[in-house]
């Protein structure tokens, strides 16, 4: 009997009136955790009661404690007939199972109902008195800490990585068993909401014992997915690094403006200055001393086998011994295993960290569902996944590299199909980092932070190939570094994590985003399947030479945090790539695009290309101008390459595999062609030039990239504003062509952002950061001929204040640094009531009117909040609802319904964070948004799924959070002056 | 190739002002557009008709969704659905419950109905304010009617308390309440020349003097009856009239105060026992309900248009006036000064905002 939890009910407030005869409501409450319920009185005839009940004790293990959420369910008694639900709260308990997270949940919460959305609010106390259990065996792994930051949280330091964490439970989705057909679409709703509740506390739960297995005390990076398969069930999977985090005395954390993430102080105090000399090697032509890279590819024929083998005899290998790899390092004579997955899912590393990245490597497979027999063996899902796994990591060994970092996996799907997609960053790790760790049972592979002589790297050492020069795994054109001159780099350089700090950059980055539609026949089973899989590779050759063809015309050559979508429908396939483009001072300047007609002989057409060739000659000058890249002038001493075609650029190695399991490995290079020429040959060439062109530039004070900083500007205020957009586009014509599929797609992601830009004006300067694109094409069940884009962003934007910034909206926010309010809403307890309930007591003398206060809480897809320090995380946050409606028209229509809905998943975030004592949520995202509908009958479902990390942050100036409440008395008596 | 949906939601809820007083004004998402459009917006951002459309709505759905929040502003203060910071949502508030001058002159003091609602087409066309403006303006009368209605204590105070609004807006808004619920008469042609903020310093001045609040603060509907005592009492001032001696030894005593210190002197004289009588009448009559609402119609008929046409200044007016309350002090045979000056302290002060053309 390991744990105790305590719930109170205190007062309910804004209820629904659920008696139309006297306007009231005699609400009570039912408090429920596992199959144990307790029930408060009614409070009769309130639509503010006040509860004030006992402490509700329930005995559990602490197993159920990290599985279940806490369930409370307010309700209108009625005499006669059966009792009305006015809505439920699911509270995770998790962040209090964890001694340095949240010590109590207290506050307001909103009432919410699948149906009717939020009716009201609650105020509930909740406690946990855990005991120690020290066996063994146990099943439940309490006191690992999650982070859905993908860097080293800021107020810890890492005292070592163990690496890659993964699992998946499934189960048969509620909406599509039998017994759905006689139960009310709520009762429904909420069996799945609580079903994924528990399934999501079950995942972290064994990814926790994972990591105490390896001995670590947290999961950073934390990303979990849902896939709703349908008919064949639910999948939950996640995937993490494991960490062993020290905490930093809240004194000596580290200041965060410097934008740098951060292991740990003393690594950043101990750099000394730039020891190139040290760190790499003077001579390309012997191998690196201590680069693992050489013992690598020597290694890797042994793991290429395992990929030859059948996705059942893979199974049964993740289940054996893992597959080792041993690296030497020759200097120190360490060695270190490598972990079966050499995975990280961080974006960002400390100084150092990296030695050299290799390029995306990414891996993709189409997979027939079918249904999930045995819940409990989840073991075609799990071999699917290692399956891919296994072939990202062939691909990062093909490229010289022994780790990958800022993985990620992703699926979509539509009716049975289902395309996996895995991809993350080849790279080469210090091993000055890394150190043995004694013969460790399991073998894995571990990094430890040592406090060896920390040679702080140069600022491009990570653009240097890792891989042989001789033996490439595909055709690049090399040329020494044009920073240190020392080190071959490549011309390109494409990845998916974050810029690392210490990169040298010219001028600023760019959002880059390559899009992409591809029709395909309605097909079934193996058919699509094949139909798929056959299309998927000219769709990544297609979104790579777009991004590449981008990234040229904006005179950049890298890219970071590159992120492609590949998202099925029943008669098409979306491809959205994202990326920040950077020039990288190391890397060789672009050269610019040349345009070559097929007849030369035509003079009309010459003329035409002419044009088009000055448009574009236009457009790079102007994009270099706008984003200021002024790289100093160098010799150009190309390199003698003995690379066979010195023309080739590309960057990405990926491959496809689909059910059969074969291995189709795909050159993304442009075949013989030069790769500077773009040859107009048909509409289609015309056309993807004219897409190429048609790219609004950014306007003028408005900065825009995916990742989490904006390369090239430093200066960053605390105006700190989160958004989420969607847009579902209609499309009337049934025989749509490629192109004019791809332009319409285009459009829709380009009005998007003119959107954005249009409602931010009075924000300028600003910066778009973590701009995530999302693409969907939901099914539709009724209407035959049907299709609807999607397009969910989710942007972050800041102020920089060196430019003399207006911002009348914000007036709010430039008063103080941060305006985030941080007093725990226990506090406005005693003042929950604003409005006198009789009408007897005189105003006149209760003239103070402290209103009600609710705390401020930020919201952010980024690691931190610029101009603020974070003291103290209290959790994960994670949260899934479903939000269903019968009466669409009546409330606004699609538009009103989730507009409404994703006010309501804010809301109810914002209190959950309140309640744990937070006052912002950072690395925040949407990983979900399900949206279905029915005009015909009406209705329309959605389902969202967001994640997050909730903390408390102070002001960089300030020790303790800032205790500002928003008082209704004074805003009343301040705000009017501005009003009138 | 319809936008099927298209949503936007911050974290902290944005508004555009401009948009907002938009949908207040009753514009419809495309009519707001088009003023958009014609303000220059497009321009100054190179946005696309598209996006202008696309944000009108995204604004229109948020007000929309806030209305019910507006409906009881001290709601918006602790509703968790929205985050708005506190300057944002007094200015939400505010807007909110400001009305067009031209509308409430048509609806003030009349019965706060579903009978009046029903004319509101008619009033929406005679001062070009959409109906959906004038509905919301009319609705916001009546729920601060039907909230203060029942409350003890100072009109103006529960007002501002209730439903968070400036000073200045809850004094026009007690005005209101005053009107309606006293029923004056304000739609009169002889009237028509009076502006809202006219009768909304009048009303100040009879809730201050005139009502049960002035004297007892702790009492029902204090500020919104006039004191029924008080009115009584008036009756007695018809002394000043019905005795004849008071009456000339009055009239002397304000012609000697007046006498060469204005040129409308002879028109003062000879009108003197002909306004006196009209003042003194209208204060004995105010214990009838009927006569109390056309307590603005007398004085204008009784005393503001006869001195308009003898073409008083506001001056004249002042001096006048001010004369014609102090002599009665030095009448020894009138008692009843305390009436008296709680009378004239309040005629005075409307009179003079009344007397302009």
């Amino acid at each position: 009997m390991p744990g105790k939890l305590k719930a109170r009910i205190v007062a309910g407030r804004h209820l629904p009136v659920m008696d139309r005869a006297s306007d009231l409501t005699d609400a009570f409450v039912e408090v429920k955790f596992g199959n144990t319920t307790f029930k408060t009185d009614v409070c009769p005839k309130s639509l503010n009661p006040q509860w004030n009940s006992e402490w509700f004790k329930f005995e559990v293990d602490d197993e159920d404690l990290q599985d279940e959420p806490l369930q409370v369910t307010v309700l209108d008694h009625d005499t006669y007939s059966a009792n009305d639900a006015i809505g439920k709260v699911y509270i995770d308990i998790d962040p209090l199972l964890c001694s340095e997270a949240a010590s109590v949940i207290s506050g307001w919460f909103p009432i919410y109902d699948t149906i009717h959305g939020i009716r009201g609010e609650i105020n509930v106390l909740v406690k946990v008195e855990l005991f120690n259990d020290l066996n063994r065996f146990r099943q439940s792994s309490c006191g690992v800490k999650f982070f859905c930051t993908t860097s080293i949280p800021r107020c810890y330091r890492a005292a070592m990585v163990h690496g890659f964490v993964e699992e998946l439970v499934v189960n048969e989705d509620p909406e599509y068993q039998w017994i759905d057909r006689i139960r009310t679409p709520r009762a429904s709703n909420e069996a799945r909401q609580r079903l994924i509740s528990l399934m999501s506390g079950e995942l972290q739960r064994k990814i926790g014992l994972k990591v105490l297995e390896m001995g670590g005390n947290a999961v950073v990076g934390y990303l979990q997915c849902f896939d709703l398969e349908g008919e064949s069930g639910l999948v939950v999977r996640a995937i993490g690094t494991a960490c062993t985090l020290d905490k930093l005395s809240s004194g000596s954390a580290p200041n965060t403006n410097t934008h740098m993430p951060v292991f740990g102080e003393d690594l950043l105090s101990s750099s000394g200055p730039p020891t190139p000399f040290r760190a790499l090697p003077t001579s390309s032509s012997s191998p690196p001393p201590f680069s693992p890279s050489k013992p690598c590819s020597r290694q890797s024929s042994s793991s290429d086998t395992d990929l030859s083998l059948t996705p059942k005899t893979v199974t049964i290998i993740s289940k054996n011994p893992l597959v080792k790899s041993l690296c030497t390092v020759s200097d120190t004579a360490v060695f270190f295993y490598l972990q079966e997955f050499p995975f990280f899912t961080l974006t960002s590393f400390p100084p150092g960290f990296l030695v050299h990245v290799g390029g995306v490597v990414s891996a993709r497979s189409v997979k027939l569902l079918d249904r999930i027999h045995n819940p409990d063996e989840p073991e075609t899902r799990d071999a699917w996944w290692e399956e891919i796994r296994q072939e990202i990591k062939s691909h990062a060994k093909a490229l010289g590299c022994h780790a990958v970092v800022g993985y990620s996996e992703s699926t979509s799907i539509c009716e049975e199909v289902c395309i996996l997609s895995a991809s993350g960053t080849a790279a080469i790790l210090n091993p000055r980092y890394m150190l043995q760790l004694g013969l460790e049972a399991d073998g894995r592979w571990c990094v430890l932070f040592s406090r060896f002589e920390e040679p702080s790297p140069p600022s491009c050492g990570f653009c240097h190939i890792p891989y042989d020069e001789l033996n490439m795994p595909f055709p690049a054109q090399l040329t020494y570094c044009y920073h240190c001159r020392r080190q071959k780099v490549p011309d390109v350089l494409f990845t998916t994590i974050d810029l690392p700090p210490e990169a040298a950059v010219t001028g600023k980055g760019c959002l880059i985003q390559a899009r992409l539609c591809r029709l395909k026949k309605k097909a079934q089973g193996e058919v699509n399947a094949t139909a798929i899989s056959n299309l998927l590779p000219f769709m990544e050759y297609e979104l790579h030479t777009q991004l590449m063809n981008k990234l040229k015309l904006r005179s950049m050559n890298a890219l970071f945090g590159l992120h492609i979508q590949i998202s099925v429908g029943e008669n098409m396939l979306l491809g959205l790539a994202s990326a920040t483009g950077v020039y990288l001072t190391a890397l060789p300047a672009p050269g610019g695009i040349q345009i070559a007609g097929k007849t030369p002989g035509d003079l009309s057409n010459e003329q035409h290309i002419l044009t088009i060739q000055k448009r574009i000659n236009d457009t790079i000058a102007k994009n270099k101008e706008l984003y200021q890249i002024n790289p100093p002038e160098l010799t150009e001493e190309v390199v003698g390459s003995p690379i066979p075609d010195p023309r080739q650029r590309s960057r990405l190695f990926r491959s496809h595999s689909e059910s059969s399991d074969e291995v189709s490995e795909l050159d993304l290079s442009h075949g013989k062609k030069d790769a500077f020429v773009l040859e107009i040959d048909d509409t289609d060439a015309v056309e993807d030039i004219h897409s190429l062109l048609t790219d609004a530039p950014t306007p003028t004070g408005f900065y825009s990239c995916n990742t989490e900083v904006m390369p090239g500007i430093y200066n960053w205020t605390s105006g700190v504003q989160m958004f989420t957009s969607v847009r579902v586009l209609r499309l009337s014509n049934a025989n749509l062509t490629n192109q004019g599929l791809n332009k319409i797609f285009t459009d829709l992601c380009e009005n998007l952002l003119k959107s954005f830009y249009f409602k931010l004006r009075s924000m300028i300067p600003c910066c778009l950061c973590r701009l995530n694109f999302t693409v969907a094409v939901p099914e539709e069940e009724l209407i035959q001929v049907r299709n609807l884009f999607s397009g969910i962003s989710i942007a972050f934007l800041s102020f920089f204040s060196s430019l003399p910034s207006c911002c009348l909206l914000f007036t709010y926010s430039s008063v103080g640094p941060l305006p985030a309010l941080s007093e725990p809403a226990v506090s406005s307890l005693d003042r929950s009531s604003p409005l006198p309930e009789g009408r007897s007591r005189s105003l006149r003398s209760n003239r103070s009117f402290a209103g009600g206060s609710v705390t401020v809480v930020k919201m952010t897809p980024l690691s931190f909040l610029p101009g603020t320090r974070i003291i103290k995380y209290l959790g994960i946050i994670n949260m899934f609802f479903i939000r269903e409606t019968s009466s669409l028209r009546e409330e606004g229509g699609v538009s009103g319904f989730l507009h409404s809905f994703i006010a309501e998943v804010f809301a109810m975030v914002r209190a959950h964070v309140a309640a744990l004592g937070g006052n912002a949520v950072v690395s925040y995202s949407m990983k979900e948004c399900v949206f279905m509908e029915n005009p015909n009958k009406n209705q329309a479902q959605c389902l969202i799924n967001v994640s997050g990390d909730a903390v408390i942050c102070v002001r960089e100036t300030d020790q303790e959070p800032i205790p500002s409440m928003t008082n209704i008395g004074q805003t009343c008596t301040s705000g009017t002056d501005g009003a009138t | 190739m319809a936008v099927e949906l298209d949503v936007f939601v911050g974290n902290t809820t944005i508004m555009d002002e401009e948009v907002y007083q938009l949908w207040l004004d009753g514009y419809t998402v495309n009519d707001a557009v088009k003023v958009r459009m014609e303000g220059g917006v497009m321009e100054e951002c190179e946005a696309s008709a598209d996006v202008l459309l696309s944000d009108t709505m995204d604004q229109y759905r948020t007000f929309q969704m806030c209305e019910r929040l507006l409906h009881s502003p001290a709601k918006l203060a602790n509703q968790l659905l929205f985050q708005i910071p506190p300057n944002r949502q007094a200015i939400l508030i505010e807007r909110y419950y400001a009305f067009d001058d031209a509308f409430v002159r048509e609806v003030l003091g009349k019965k706060l109905s579903k009978g009046t609602k029903k004319d509101l087409d008619d009033i929406g066309a005679k001062t070009g304010v959409t109906l959906k403006s004038c509905r919301r303006q009319f609705d916001n009368f009546k729920r601060v009617f039907k909230v203060v209605e029942e409350l003890k204590g100072p009109l103006v105070e529960n007002i501002r308390q209730h439903f968070l609004l400036s000073d200045k807006l809850a004094r026009d808004y007690a005005a209101i309440v005053f009107f309606a619920n006293n029923r004056f008469e304000t739609g009169k042609r002889k009237l028509q020349y009076l502006t809202f903020q006219d009768f909304a310093f009048c009303a100040g001045q009879l809730i201050n003097n005139w009502t049960v609040g002035a004297v007892d603060n702790m009492v029902e509907d204090m500020d919104v009856d006039l004191d029924k005592e008080f009115l009584q009492e008036l009756k007695e001032l018809k002394i000043l009239i019905t005795d004849k001696d008071l009456l000339d030894q009055h009239k002397s005593l304000v012609c000697t105060a007046l006498r060469g210190k204005t040129k409308a002197f002879n028109e003062m004289e000879a009108n003197f026992k002909n306004l006196s009588r009209g003042l003194i009448n209208i204060a004995a009559k105010l214990t009838n309900t009927k006569d109390v609402r056309d307590f603005f119609i007398d004085l204008v008929e009784k005393f503001i248009e006869p001195c308009r046409s003898d073409r008083w200044t506001a001056a004249d007016m002042k001096l006048y006036l001010t004369h014609y309350t102090n002599s009665a002090h030095i009448l020894d045979t009138f008692k009843h000064q305390v009436v008296w000056d709680r009378y004239m302290g309040v005629i005075k002060s409307c009179i003079f905002k009344m007397y302009h053309d």
